[in-house]
């Protein structure tokens, strides 16, 4: 965890706050409403929107023309967020998203990024060792699937959309989003059926 | 984040912006040019130094977004066109596992059209 803010930095924030709800820039209900969406935020969202596209062919090729419009449409408000970049995996090819500048990720249907995907040793080591990386996850790819590092070095931000694992045949929406963890919208895990389900 | 993240410009457009002529089209072979401006002072790049001089395939337009790297500094920032860029990952980092790849979002002036000659040789 962070350590707590500073008292002079809490300061300088209630200053920045007065001064643009001064000069009418924000108020305090856009305020209060922006701190709710980004709370609210959550890997959740990204994985119902995952599921939906398991099950629902229209849904799905909504999804992946256009990830801002897919979110919208779940509810979420993407104004004044980056647009959202959906990359569909295949048989052929697993994605793995990273951000080598900073820490770029879709906050908007994932919720706050995780430690690790900020972390120096994730950003580096993703675009050089994929493979190794995801190894150390657990994750071992299928022989003949290549990876594709997608580095959201700009405006967009990206979110994975994984094949659906075999053993889910005739799962509802809940159940289907219950496997899509926040790892596996990332890229470094894939979405794991439990045994007793699979048996 | 970018600095454009969380500013409001973005909601008199749509989603990326209209991308008005684009130099390159999908599948267009392109040079990623070789230059460091953090060697003259400072500045704010989203084109990841490991790229810098390598050679890749423009796999989409994304559309127009004001330049970051006048964002950074508060100056008038003239929307450029970004593109999602294939390179192969391997010879990057002169390992690896063929096959690989990197996909990156990288603006237009950075871009040039590769040299199809040196290419071949």
């Amino acid at each position: 965890m962070s350590p707590p803010a500073r008292r002079d930095s809490l300061e300088k924030l209630e200053k920045l706050i007065a001064a643009l709800k001064a000069k009418g820039i924000i108020t305090e209900e856009e305020l209060a409403e922006r701190q709710a969406q980004t709370d609210r935020a959550s890997p959740e969202t990204g994985a119902r929107m995952v599921a939906r596209a398991w099950l629902d062919p229209e849904w799905r090729a909504l999804l992946l023309r256009d990830g801002t419009a897919a979110a919208e449409a779940m509810g979420v408000s993407m104004a004044g967020a980056p647009p959202l970049g959906v990359l569909e995996d295949t048989p052929q090819r697993h994605h793995l998203i990273v951000c080598t500048l900073c820490s770029c990720y879709p906050r908007a249907v994932l919720g706050y990024p995780p430690h690790w995907y900020k972390s120096f040793a994730y950003r580096s080591r993703a675009v050089r060792d994929p493979r190794g990386v995801l190894a150390e996850w657990g994750t071992v790819l299928p022989e003949g699937m290549e990876i594709r590092v997608v580095d959201s070095t700009a405006d967009y931000r990206w979110m994975v959309l994984p094949m659906r694992p075999p053993g889910t045949e005739g799962w509802s929406e809940d159940q289907l989003a219950a496997i899509v963890t926040r790892d596996v919208l990332v890229g470094v895990a894939l979405p794991q059926v439990p045994a007793a389900a699979a048996a | 984040m970018t600095p454009a993240e969380g500013t409001s410009s973005a909601a008199s457009d749509p989603p990326g912006g209209p991308a008005t002529a684009p130099r390159f089209a999908p599948g267009a072979r392109v040079h990623v040019k070789d230059d460091w401006p953090e060697r003259r002072g400072p500045c704010h790049i989203r084109t990841p130094h490991y790229l810098r001089g390598r050679t890749g395939t423009v796999q989409r337009v994304l559309g127009s977004f004001p330049n970051p790297e006048d964002l950074a500094f508060a100056r008038p920032a003239p929307k450029r066109v970004l593109y999602h860029v294939l390179f192969e990952q391997p010879p990057i980092w002169n390992e690896g596992r063929p096959g690989d790849e990197i996909l990156v979002e990288i603006f237009e002036h950075w871009l040039e059209p590769a040299d199809a000659a040196k290419e071949a040789a």
